[in-house]
């Protein structure tokens, strides 16, 4: 499942062409020479010439939080916000996976129920041998590992269409799972989660001086990164990006950031009212609060940024596009062709069983009915309204955080909206569209770039 | 650049090679010398390809000496080829689309500083390698190549050649799909890099091309060496008899073999 775009056809040779494609290279991907409005300039046609990247993603989500938040008044509460980190974030994880697997035009269909195998050891250890969360989160996390490799080796040895590998073990992990909930020492069935530090993930706030924090290293961190790289290719006479576009960009970082850490500080709680709780055999009463970064964004940050830098920094990251983009040329490169491909898969199953154990986290309980098919949907969409293309060799992990934040509102925002016995109907029809509305995009987009000579 | 010119720095002497009961190559002799242009040339399944394959090590010789610098070398696998120095520049070309010119150029062999990309060494090296073979149609090397036409792929492809200091490259079919203007400027890069000392393969099936350029000519006819001369022995008459026949004249080793209808 390759690229089907082969280099065997170089285009159009006449001079005109030549020319053209002169005035074309100027909209090249990376850094060119010239001020903001250059910049700017070169932005737009690269849109033109079918490179969205993020923007369909972006949009998206600015017109669908909008839209709910006319349509629906709770939609747009802090509640409601917090709600949507701690929900929508194990997508995220499985999608930043995916893009891996994606990016080489490969499908792992069986990401879902890794997540779910994986935080049925997690909660059989758990329950069964009384570990504790240091045991268990690792062993869920090698599951995810091996589950990753006998996929990978079965498609790139074997050389079964990843589609059919992972079909099928989309069916047989889905029995795996409930063979290990149903059977063995402890609980069975919904079996609920007492580790505290599990639970913590998704039900569990940063101090308030942590998420600033937090936000404030995200900053500093993308900015010295920014401007440090333009600093050295002007040393050494290479255009650089416009000091005002790093500028511009830094501060929508800033400022998305610190916008977010702020909201997530308040107190969040829907219902203020002091309740009665006893400390200490004493009847006191509290105000409820819920406020804070829930604790699994920091553990979403630290993956995101790890595997940004492993994509767009490392050889290997390189090796991976390269067999997205062009399998031969990157075998004739010396590129361990196969090695790269058991690799995605590997991490692919990785990231699945982080997502799987953030889903237990967030519904404090390990049941099957949590894994169903949708969890690997969501994230498929994910990755591909985010700006992954299904056809391999494009695709960052920025597209699943984006994606997964879409996706996550439609979800949201539709079951506020709709309630009722046709909410979860409505919220399959309006996830399946908005998959099907990325795909087509990115379809769109190849031929866009196809015919204009920019990919 | 140091070779004497009457060395050659690539000779195949009696190769075979067969698939099963086919016989692709028999006896296959082959020399290629330092700063000049030899052309392949022969019909369709005359063996090119598979000799060129041989070369890159992509298929291992059945029988016969493989002498690179006067010296009997082992080629298992194209890593052993490149490490030799040879190069080839494929007809499909081998370039990732939704990678850049410096990311093609290097793939496989990228630089690193710590674990880390040295993305600005690599640019410069790239930039240097275009400019030194007076390569002014590629204007930032940035570009993705998806984005270059196939005159501006093709000399992508020579110039990864070049940044990697081969001292022998094939070039399969480098003009096939380019229009007049494109290939006189591949022909006259391929001239350039012969003129720095670089031994040339020259696959073609054009002839005015192959004696515009080339310095010598090697035929292949059925599976078996027509000829090697150099350029001035033949003409254009003479090679295409070369090519359909394999002999000249009365003399036809070829027809022995039988020639296709």
């Amino acid at each position: 499942m390759t690229t089907p775009e082969s280099p065997t056809t170089p285009r159009e040779p006449d001079v005109q062409t030549d020319a053209a494609n002169e005035r074309a290279i100027v909209a090249s991907t990376a850094p060119v020479e010239g001020g903001t409005t250059d910049y700017l300039r070169n932005y737009v046609r690269r849109l033109r010439g079918g490179d969205m990247g993020s923007l369909p993603g972006v949009t998206g989500l600015i017109v669908l939080a909008i839209v709910f938040s006319l349509a629906h008044p709770q939609f747009h509460t802090i509640f409601n916000f917090g709600n949507m980190f701690t929900e929508g974030t194990a997508t995220i994880f499985i999608a930043m996976g995916l893009v891996f697997v994606l990016l080489l035009g490969e499908i792992d269909l069986a990401a879902g129920y890794t997540a779910g195998v994986a935080s049925a050891v997690m909660i059989r250890l758990m329950v069964g041998y009384n570990w504790s969360w240091w045991g268990t989160i690792p062993a869920a996390l090698v599951t995810g590992l091996l589950i990753g490799f006998i996929v990978g080796w079965l498609v790139s040895k074997v050389r079964i269409p990843s589609f059919v590998v992972t079909l099928s073990f989309f069916l047989a992990f889905q029995g795996v799972m409930i063979y290990i909930v149903q059977n063995g020492k402890g609980q069975k069935g919904d079996i609920r989660i007492t580790d505290r530090v599990v639970n913590a993930f998704a039900n569990e706030q940063m101090p308030k001086w942590a998420g600033w924090f937090v936000a404030a290293l995200v900053v500093a961190g993308y900015a010295a990164v920014k401007l440090l790289a333009a600093l050295a290719r002007r040393r050494q006479g290479l255009a650089a990006e416009p000091i005002g576009v790093n500028a511009s960009k830094i501060a929508v970082l800033a400022v998305i950031s610190f916008f977010i850490v702020y909201l997530l500080n308040q107190n969040r709680a829907p219902n203020k009212n002091p309740v009665a709780q006893n400390v200490n055999g004493k009847i006191v009463f509290v105000k409820p609060s819920i406020e804070g970064v829930p604790w699994v964004v920091p553990v979403l940050l630290v993956l995101f940024v790890a595997g940004t830098f492993v994509l767009s920094r490392t050889r290997y990251g390189r090796h991976v596009y390269a067999v997205g983009g062009n399998e031969e040329a990157a075998r004739r490169a010396g590129i361990a062709v196969d090695r790269i491909r058991i690799s995605v898969f590997v991490l692919s199953g990785f990231m699945s069983a982080v997502g799987g154990i953030m889903i237990a986290s967030n519904v404090q309980s390990v049941s099957v009915a949590n894994y169903g098919g949708n969890t690997l949907l969501l994230a498929v969409g994910a990755a591909v309204i985010g700006g992954t293309s299904l056809f391999g060799g494009r695709g960052r992990l920025i597209d699943a955080v984006i994606g997964g934040a879409v996706v996550e509102v439609i979800q949201n925002g539709t079951a506020n909206l709709v309630n009722g016995q046709n909410s979860s109907a409505v919220q399959f029809i309006a996830v399946g569209l908005a998959l099907l509305l990325a795909a087509a995009v990115d379809a769109l987009s190849r031929r866009r770039a196809g015919s204009t000579g920019m990919g | 650049m140091a070779d004497e010119p009457s060395e050659p720095i690539l000779e195949l002497r009696g190769i075979n090679k067969s698939f099963g009961p086919v016989d692709v190559l028999k006896r296959v002799d082959f020399s290629a010398y330092p700063g000049q242009v030899t052309a392949l040339v022969g019909d369709n399944g005359a063996g090119k390809s598979t000799l060129v394959k041989c070369v890159s090590g992509t298929y291992t010789i059945d029988s016969g000496e493989y002498l690179f610098e006067g010296r009997q070398v082992h080629v298992h696998n194209p890593r052993d080829a490149s490490s030799l120095g040879i190069e080839i520049v494929y007809q499909d070309l081998a370039l990732a689309d939704n990678l850049d010119i410096v990311q093609n150029m290097f793939l496989g062999r990228e630089r690193l500083k710590g674990i880390v990309l040295n993305e600005s060494s690599m640019e410069q090296s790239a930039q240097e390698t275009l400019a030194s073979l007076s390569v002014r149609t590629v204007k930032s090397v940035r570009q993705r190549v998806s984005s270059l036409s196939g005159g501006q792929r093709q000399t992508v492809a020579i110039a990864k050649a070049v940044l990697w200091n081969s001292k022998l490259v094939v070039l399969d079919e480098p003009t096939a799909a380019l229009g007049v203007a494109q290939t006189a400027q591949v022909l006259d890069l391929v001239r350039r890099l012969a003129d720095r000392g670089v031994a040339v393969v020259l696959i073609s099936h054009n002839m005015n091309e192959v004696l515009q350029v080339a310095d010598r000519i090697a035929v292949l006819y059925l599976g078996e060496t027509a000829a090697q001369v150099a350029r001035s022995e033949v003409n254009q008459q003479q090679l295409v008899e070369l090519i359909t026949t394999g002999g000249l004249g009365t003399d036809r080793p070829g027809a022995t073999n039988g020639v296709p209808a």
